[in-house]
């Protein structure tokens, strides 16, 4: 075999070799971007800055939540080398189990985690930060990082609120780009609500690392770097003082009181009885066992998402809308013989007054049989086919005060509560068998009605400003946040303005009468307010009656109306009428005068009579 | 011999020093960048890699001015038999002696300096080789000559195997390519080639694929060595192995047939129509396996290629059925091989170059990440010393063994490029000197040189880009370490020397 010309293919397959090991080199370098990116990931680490979160105030400024400062403890499991797990879980404050258990996790997790640092306690209080800072040198691999966490200056409002928790991951899902893992964010009430203004926007510090996870230096001098934009600020119409104040009032008892301003709709005080401690809301975590497990559900919102008959408040509607029908004047009188009688035998009952009696009067006296007349005058019209259209006609002027339907505030979770039409009678009793005695009780505002604390308070608002209503709700336009312009457009109800003056006139005498003219909330009277006021005995067939007052101050030019509601309460005038009637003592004078009403109120304890699951 | 005129103004070939010159500085440079840290220091602070590099490099100058200037080039050629048994005891003994360093057992350490046998060992195997290959009278296809070449190369090898240091072995393979000048026939280097090929094979995909690429490979050897008596033996042995292959299936197709046909008669149920014999038919071609077809191969067209090799003297015939044989077993050996013959380590990296397991926080995260750094440096890289991969040690092994990496991503594949082809011009520079010696000894002696130097570029860097498993062995010139400098200056002025002497023979 000739051996001339071997040194070429040598040379050949050299040049092939070369060839292969450029065209690889080639390929990584220029075709494939991949390793860029992988190497970008590879030596920069991303230091989160948490922003501020917003502060929550209330309309007079009062801090409602502020910020404080807790530590996350982090880990690099990769740089941990052994270390005393008792001495670091007695620092920590923490089972020594729960270390162990952590430290098995991210051996079972290594290859993901990598040269990572992962969390392994958050929130923990600054004191025990600053135990775990003096001995940290023992414990390689462990650092803590700064984090503000909620702070609640006045125990105000804790439903209201609402919590922050960190996110899940079917709360990332549900954001998809806008949260990861070890982010918070409002869950519940205003910091859900207001969740975009109030958690600012995250920003970071970029470092490059080395393969250990050693910081080294700042990324190009820290050009790159984004400072973390704190949250905005959000006023709440809350009045801190007044529904501080509701919450001491509603202690021991179950139910709501709503306050608003009856000029814009603000919602001055929401109380939910019984509450959630804003003790709670810091640390919501370790109480939320607790909060889950009480058989009272302190994080029902009842203001909003209770739906109870409202009773007699009830009859104020009735009462406008048979005005403005023409099938009621003021004068127009009805007897009373404890009650309404209709059909053979049947009776809707009520208490002891002097019959007959006018409008005016059976707005002071409660009067049930009075409104008997005047829905079955309502809904027998002759205008009316049969007593489904009068009833439907009916429903839609309820419904134009906001009953029935979501109010459309901005308070999350908000329930609609419901009125009857014609179709739920028709499928109770079929098609043409019913008639205004059988749906009689609508009158009294029992049977088929359900309303919400909030449209209660709405309804009495509705009447202080003379026929129309604004949306309530709980957020004041600042600066950087502005509100719906629902918020400040008047809702007219289907009533005419002209009508309302003599249905107030009822209230104001229910209140200020003076004892032992018959008035039902004479307990509610205050000198020199001028409150109206319409008590309610709603039936709860879980036990007592509900305790339903509404009334609002002063009579001209009002400035609060305010809706109470106490569960099992008995009579109107026994808790709901005294507890609003401090209540607008409170916010229209800064003080009570009446220690010995508040002191009662506060004592009263009614847990016992309320029958839960 | 060729070019007759040239010999007589051979002289110190500077140009080849010039290069040897360039990778070393660069070399230096790159250790530097690949342990700097982020305070200012210094390349010669002697605590550092590139400091005591500089040291390194400080004597193998020396060193390669005593080989070049000092010593007579022919003593070479006279202490290689000594040289070659001394080195050899001493590649036993660090067996014995050496402390275990990363699984190795490779080092002699003697104070606070270590040096590695096995790198001497490969300029001791280079001249004994060239001195062998270069004796009057040795001819290649003399069996017994051949056998020494073996024995030469493949003692150190195993030696170094013992030591666990394969990856030093492999490069011992590249002598192939100076037998292969010497006269070794160019089938060997084939053979090896395709034993290669069958083994990735094997291990990615399966042994049937290897037989098939094996039988592939013989055919058409034997189409290009003997194409007049190709075409016919192909078709019957082809029709053969059809028929056997096919044999059960049609069986089964047949009974089928019959006894549809058998049922018909007896209960005139089925009468088969022409579209549904074309589906038997097809579905009778897909009961193939290709079990039958190799038992049909062997059964059949195996026995028949033996006697037609026997019959008519067919020599290359009869290799080629050898070849096949040997192939299926060295493929159905693999397995076994595999799993019981290589190392864990080494088992994990091929299965991670092979890509059958993905493990990049284990065996594969030397790759990745070197990968990663050469990937990131782009056309013209980060600039010296700014690369964030290599200065942050993500890559291991950074200033030794992948030392390519801070060139891939400090410089870009301009710098690649550059480094590549000076290794080029290096080997080919080598080539071509060794060409033009009338020297045996000498000639031979470049090309092992070339084979060594060319070996620890394609396993290295072929390395560094995933292209071969990772092999611990430095690249030449540039990778830390005073062994491997030495030795490559050693290796590389000897031929120098020897080709300077040239000129005094003339």
């Amino acid at each position: 075999m000739s051996q001339d010309g071997r040194h070429i293919r040598l040379l050949i397959g050299l040049g092939a070799a070369v060839l292969l090991l450029l065209g690889k080199i080639f390929s990584l370098q220029i075709l494939n971007p991949s390793y860029k990116e992988d190497a970008d990931r590879n030596s920069t680490i991303y230091e989160t800055i948490y922003p501020t979160r917003g502060v929550i105030y209330d309309r007079n400024g009062t801090i409602l939540v502020g910020n404080k400062v807790a530590y996350d403890i982090l880990v690099s499991p990769r740089e941990v080398q052994a270390f005393d797990t008792l001495a670091l879980a007695t620092v920590l404050d923490v089972d020594v189990t729960f270390i162990r258990e952590k430290l098995k996790e991210y051996r079972r997790r290594r290859s993901a985690i990598g040269f990572q640092s992962v969390t392994m306690l958050r929130t923990v209080p600054a004191e025990t930060y600053m135990r775990f800072d003096e001995v940290k040198y023992k414990f390689p691999g462990f650092r803590g990082q700064v984090r503000s966490i909620r702070d609640y200056p006045v125990n105000a409002g804790g439903n209201l609120l609402g919590y922050v928790s960190e996110v899940n991951q079917a709360y990332i899902d549900k954001h998809p780009g806008e949260y990861r893992s070890g982010d918070y964010a409002g869950m519940t009430g205003i910091e859900a609500a207001r969740e975009e203004e109030l958690r600012g926007e995250k920003g970071y510090h970029i470092f490059l690392r080395n393969s250990r996870n050693q910081i080294e230096q700042p990324y190009k001098d820290g050009t790159e770097d984004k400072e973390a934009i704190p949250g905005k600020d959000i006023v709440t119409t809350i009045d801190a003082a007044l529904q501080q104040y509701g919450q001491e009032l509603m202690a021991n008892k179950v139910g709501s009181i709503v306050a608003i301003e009856p000029e814009t709709g603000e919602i001055l005080a929401l109380v939910s009885a019984p509450g959630i401690d804003v003790n709670m809301l810091a640390d919501i975590g370790k109480y939320w066992k607790e909060i889950s497990q009480n058989p009272y559900k302190p994080m029902y919102n009842r203001a909003v998402q209770a739906s109870y008959p409202p009773g007699s408040v009830f009859k104020l509607v009735n009462g406008l809308i048979g005005l403005e029908e023409g099938v009621l004047r003021p004068e127009m009188s009805y007897p009373c013989h404890q009650g309404y009688h209709f059909g053979a035998g049947h009776k809707l009952g009520c208490h002891v007054h002097k019959s007959p009696l006018n409008m005016e009067e059976s707005i002071m006296m409660s009067c049930n049989a009075y409104y008997c007349y005047v829905l079955k005058n309502i809904l027998d019209q002759r205008k009316f086919d049969n007593v489904a259209e009068g009833l439907d006609h009916w429903r839609e002027m309820v419904m134009s005060f906001g009953f029935g339907r979501k109010l459309g505030s901005d308070f999350p979770a908000e329930l609609s509560g419901s009125i009857p039409s014609s179709k739920t009678y028709n499928r109770a009793y079929g098609r043409g068998s019913w008639n205004s005695t059988t749906v009689i009780s609508l009158s009294i505002g029992q049977g088929e009605i359900l309303a919400t604390p909030m449209h209660l308070a709405n309804l009495c608002a509705t009447i202080a400003n003379r026929g129309h209503y604004f949306i309530p709700h709980i957020i004041k336009a600042s600066e950087g946040v502005e509100i719906d312009e629902r918020f400040t457009q008047p809702q007219y109800t289907m009533v005419d303005t002209l009508h309302f003056p003599k249905v107030i006139k009822g209230m104001w005498r229910a209140v200020n009468s003076g004892p032992g003219m018959g008035g039902t909330a004479a307990i509610a009277h205050v000198d020199s307010l001028d409150i109206c006021g319409k008590t309610g005995t709603a039936q709860n067939p879980r036990g007592a009656d509900n305790s339903v007052f509404i009334c609002f101050a002063p009579m001209d030019h009002p400035k609060i109306a305010i809706a109470a509601y106490v569960e099992n309460g008995g009579f109107g005038a026994t808790y709901a009428a005294p507890i609003a009637s401090l209540m607008v003592e409170q916010y229209l004078k800064g003080e009570t005068s009446r220690p010995w009403l508040e002191e009662r109120m506060k004592e009263a304890n009614l847990m016992s009579r309320v029958k839960h699951d | 011999m060729t070019e007759l005129s040239q010999h007589k103004r051979k002289s110190i070939d500077w140009a080849l020093i010039g290069v040897y010159f360039l990778l070393v500085l660069i070399g230096w440079a790159n250790i530097f960048a690949a342990t700097h840290t982020s305070e200012a220091d210094s390349i010669l602070d002697f605590s550092t890699r590139a400091g005591k590099q500089f040291v390194w490099i400080l004597t193998a100058l020396g060193l390669a001015a005593i080989i070049l200037f000092l010593l007579p080039a022919r003593l070479w050629e006279g202490i290689c038999i000594p040289l070659y048994g001394f080195v050899l005891g001493l590649l036993v003994l660090v067996i014995f002696v050496s402390s275990n360093i990363k699984g190795s057992h490779s080092w002699f350490s003697l104070g606070p300096v270590s040096f590695q046998p096995a790198e001497i060992s490969k300029i001791s195997t280079s001249l004994l080789l060239s001195w062998w290959v270069s004796q009057q009278g040795f001819r290649m296809t003399r069996i017994r000559d051949f056998l020494i070449c073996c024995a030469i190369i493949g003692v150190p090898m195993l030696a170094i195997i013992a030591e666990s240091e394969t990856g030093s072995a492999l490069v011992y393979t590249g002598f192939i390519f100076v037998l292969y000048r010497k006269g070794l026939s160019g089938w060997w280097l084939g053979l090896i080639g395709l034993v290669i090929v069958l083994f990735i094979t094997t291990l990615t995909t399966s042994p049937y694929w290897s037989v098939v690429i094996l039988i592939g490979v013989l055919v058409a050897c034997n189409a290009y060595m003997q194409p007049a008596r190709f075409w016919h033996r192909m078709a019957i042995c082809g029709a053969a192995v059809l028929v056997v292959s096919l044999l059960p299936s049609l069986l089964e197709w047949l009974s089928g047939m019959v006894s549809a046909r058998m049922d018909y008669l007896t209960n005139r149920i089925w009468v088969p129509t022409a579209g549904e014999t074309g589906k038997y038919f097809w579905s009778f071609i897909t009961r193939i396996r290709p079990l039958y077809v190799i038992l049909g191969g062997a059964g059949v067209a195996i026995p028949l290629l033996i006697y037609w090799a026997y019959k008519k003297k067919d020599t290359f015939l009869a290799v080629s059925v050898a070849a096949f044989v040997a192939g299926v077993l060295l493929v159905f050996s693999t397995d076994y091989i595999f799993n019981n013959v290589l190392q864990e380590h080494q088992r994990s990296r091929i299965e991670v170059l092979l890509g059958m397991k993905e493990d990049l926080a284990g065996a594969g995260y030397n790759v990745n990440q070197s990968k990663i750094a050469i990937g990131s440096g782009g056309l013209f890289g980060k600039g010296y010393l700014q690369g964030t991969q290599t200065t942050f040690g993500f890559v291991p092994e950074q200033s030794t063994d992948f030392i390519f990496c801070t060139v891939g991503e400090e410089w870009g594949f301009v710098g690649c490029l550059v480094v590549i082809l000076l290794y080029v011009f290096l080997i080919v520079r080598l080539i071509m000197d060794a060409e033009r010696c009338r020297g045996h000894f000498a000639r031979a002696y470049g090309y092992c040189v070339a084979a060594c130097v060319f070996m620890h570029l394609f396993i290295n860097v072929g390395m560094t880009i995933g292209l071969m498993p990772v092999i611990g062995i430095p690249l030449p010139l540039l990778s830390y370490g005073g062994s491997s400098l030495w030795a490559f200056t050693i290796l590389i002025f000897i031929f120098l020397a020897l080709y300077r002497d040239e000129k005094k023979y003339f």
